[in-house]
């Protein structure tokens, strides 16, 4: 850097960094024009997200104190007799009959997210691995590339291909090959029974795992670009080899910035809607059986039944729903936070593309 | 640290771990890209032997049809998040680059800014798309409408386009700045001329990256946006729109194999739109790597 050292304190140097508006100088419309539309637009997201959530809690408030605590743990769905008589508790209008538990939902949000982790975090760790210490350049680039744009195929295709062609696929030819042959023993014996059709559980979590593995192998990619060369150099002359290299010195390196990108692709499986809505079976009210079973999650529980949840004339169905939008805000809002607090800490971030 | 306790370990087995390490790593880049090799091959095996150009041409009737609403329906998405998410993004990235204060020990103010920013960026968007029905088309009585969608779509993406705007404004060096002030130019001006127009690529960028978002998103639209097998209007209220993802997603598993084909054709027209605003950024990236000066 060629900038001339001046007596100013590094305090004066960063305030300099940007335009400094409040300059008596700028009077003129057009400077006031952008820093108004500017200081306007900065605000829109936290507006945006009070108003969410205050909404989000109106609505749900109704079914908060109908459902009482006892939602986290209760696995029932019963929508309630929609043409029968309206029964009155703590003052709300319920269908006869309806009783609504979160808990088969929220287990069923977090088994397929956790499955979806299992999978993705070392395959996107090895394919950072093979994109930035194996292959040449000429070829890494494009494949680097060709990942990041798996971030933006949309999610209603992935389930598309997944419903129709890896479902059918894995439960005809792979899921009886393991239930068949796994031991009988407390753990392993989740993995046994009836595969079904190839919509459920394993399905899901695989789904979710090719979704999230290009937001945390992109991620894990820069990282390890980031990796000064020379303590891998140097470790290599000390005679570590590839292998040892990676696991000494490369990701513990980087293993904060590895972490907050896992957190940030579990926050964005926990809120994957479509393509869960496409292959998990959508079956409220109970959980899978064995890893192969049919279930679903909050996120495609509220957009398969908010068309349904009309018909509710007491409007109970769309305040249980909301409920559980507030759950789901709640858990992808903590794991966020957690993510963003790991990763700001280490490396300087950029956000990678794809969404839930 | 732990690096003495390898002494004893035999020089094979050590070369042996290094081995199967890089066959593993292949074997995961494989299995990464291999599904979605087949994903791409699947869609076009699927889409391309029914293609026929009138897809593009006429609209849903029955159980075929056409797609020529959900294409221009999805264009006119994407043509509205970008006036108005693109806007609002652009200008806050600026806010949080160029005006942020600085409070008195020296570091930046705006944290709330920002942190909202992170949540919103990774808020499930079938929640934003629940309070979009909930406090817009039913609450303020738009209906399923064009302006519905594009609240709760532009919501969603200025996370992604604040985040690029500001990326590619602290880019541009200090001196450009300090140098635009010299020359006596106003601030708005040296902002236009010079700040804006040195980052214009890094900010493209990141609209093309939201736009692609756009295109794909079906959850927030599903009850904001409703469908509509007409044509889009400009009508911003009491008017559904009908787009792209929404065919994929109810057409997949109805029992007519021409539903299907619309399904894959849907599909395929998505991944081509989206492919094509990736590559254009990649280009736009590339490009001015190339102009600009070295070291950055």
């Amino acid at each position: 850097m060629s900038v001339p050292v001046s007596s100013t304190s590094s305090g004066d140097v960063s305030a300099r960094r940007g335009l400094r508006p409040r300059r008596a100088a700028s009077r003129h419309w057009e400077d006031r024009l952008w820093l108004a539309s500017s200081r306007a637009a900065v605000t829109i997201p936290l507006v945006g997200l009070t108003f969410v959530v205050i909404v989000l809690f109106f609505k749900a408030w109704p079914a908060i104190q109908v459902n009482g605590p006892g939602y986290l743990s209760r696995s029932t769905w019963q929508i309630g007799n929609l043409y029968g008589g309206i029964q009155h508790i703590h003052g709300v209008e319920i269908p006869q009959g309806a009783n609504y538990g979160a808990w088969p939902l929220i287990a069923g949000t977090l088994q397929s997210s956790v499955i979806a982790l299992i999978v993705a975090v070392p395959l996107s760790l090895g394919t950072a691995f093979a994109l930035t210490e194996r292959l040449p350049r000429w070829i890494a680039q494009p494949l680097g590339f060709f990942v990041e744009i798996l971030a933006a195929i949309p999610s209603v295709v992935i389930g598309l291909w997944g419903g129709l062609v890896l479902g059918p696929f894995l439960s005809a030819h792979v899921y009886p090959l393991v239930a068949n042959h796994v031991p009988n023993v407390p753990v392993l014996n989740y993995f046994r029974g009836y595969v079904g059709q190839g919509e459920g559980l394993l399905t899901s979590g695989l789904i979710l795992g090719f979704m999230i593995i290009p937001i945390i192998a992109a991620t894990t990619r820069d990282l390890f670009n980031q990796v000064p060369s020379l303590p891998k150099e140097g470790a290599e002359a000390l005679g570590f080899t590839e292998a040892e290299v990676a696991r000494r010195i490369t990701i513990p390196w980087v293993r904060s910035g590895i972490v907050g990108a896992t957190i940030l692709g579990f926050g964005r499986a926990l809120g994957e809607t479509m393509a869960v809505a496409m292959v998990s079976g959508s079956i409220q009210g109970h959980l899978a059986n064995n890893i192969y079973g049919t279930m679903t999650t909050i996120a495609a529980t509220i957009v398969t039944q908010l068309d349904s949840s009309f018909t509710d004339a007491t409007g109970f169905a769309l305040a249980n729903l909301a409920e559980l939008g507030l759950i789901l805000a709640v858990i992808s809002i903590l794991v966020n936070f957690g993510a963003r607090t790991i990763v700001s800490r280490t490396s300087k971030y950029r956000a990678p593309l794809g969404r839930a | 640290m732990s690096g003495v306790d390898t002494v004893r370990v035999s020089t094979a087995w050590r070369r042996g771990k290094a081995h199967g390490f890089r066959a593993l790593t292949y074997l995961a880049l494989l299995f990464v890209v291999g599904p979605a090799i087949l994903l791409f091959v699947n869609v076009a095996a699927q889409a391309i032997p029914h293609w026929s150009w009138s897809v593009l041409t006429t609209v849903p009737l029955g159980n075929g049809g056409g797609l020529e609403n959900a294409i221009l329906g999805t264009l006119v998405i994407m043509f509205g998040v970008l006036l108005l998410g693109g806007t609002t993004g652009v200008l806050a990235g600026i806010f949080l680059s160029e005006f942020v204060s600085v409070n008195r020990k020296g570091k930046e103010r705006g944290g709330v800014l920002r942190a909202s920013i992170d949540v919103l960026a990774g808020f499930p968007s079938i929640v934003l798309g629940y309070v979009g029905y909930v406090a817009l088309a039913v609450g303020l009585h738009w209906g399923f409408s064009l302006l519905s969608a594009l609240i709760v779509l532009s919501l969603m993406v200025v996370p992604y386009i604040t985040k690029a705007t500001e990326t590619a404004l602290r880019q541009v060096p200090t001196t450009y700045r300090e140098g635009a002030e010299a020359l006596g130019m106003r601030m708005g001006y040296s902002l236009r001329k010079v700040t804006l127009k040195t980052a214009l690529p890094g900010i493209v960028t990141g609209l093309l990256l939201a736009e692609s978002i756009t295109v794909g998103e079906t959850a927030p639209l599903l009850y904001t946006a409703g469908i509509s097998n007409g044509l889009p209007t400009w009508q911003l209220v009491h008017q559904p729109i009908g787009y792209l993802t929404y065919y994929v997603w109810t057409d997949w598993n109805q029992p007519f194999p021409s539903l299907h084909y619309l399904s894959y054709d849907a599909s395929l027209i998505l991944l081509v739109m989206i492919l094509t605003l990736l590559v254009v950024s990649r280009l736009i990236v590339s490009r001015s790597q190339r102009h600009s000066e070295s070291g950055r």
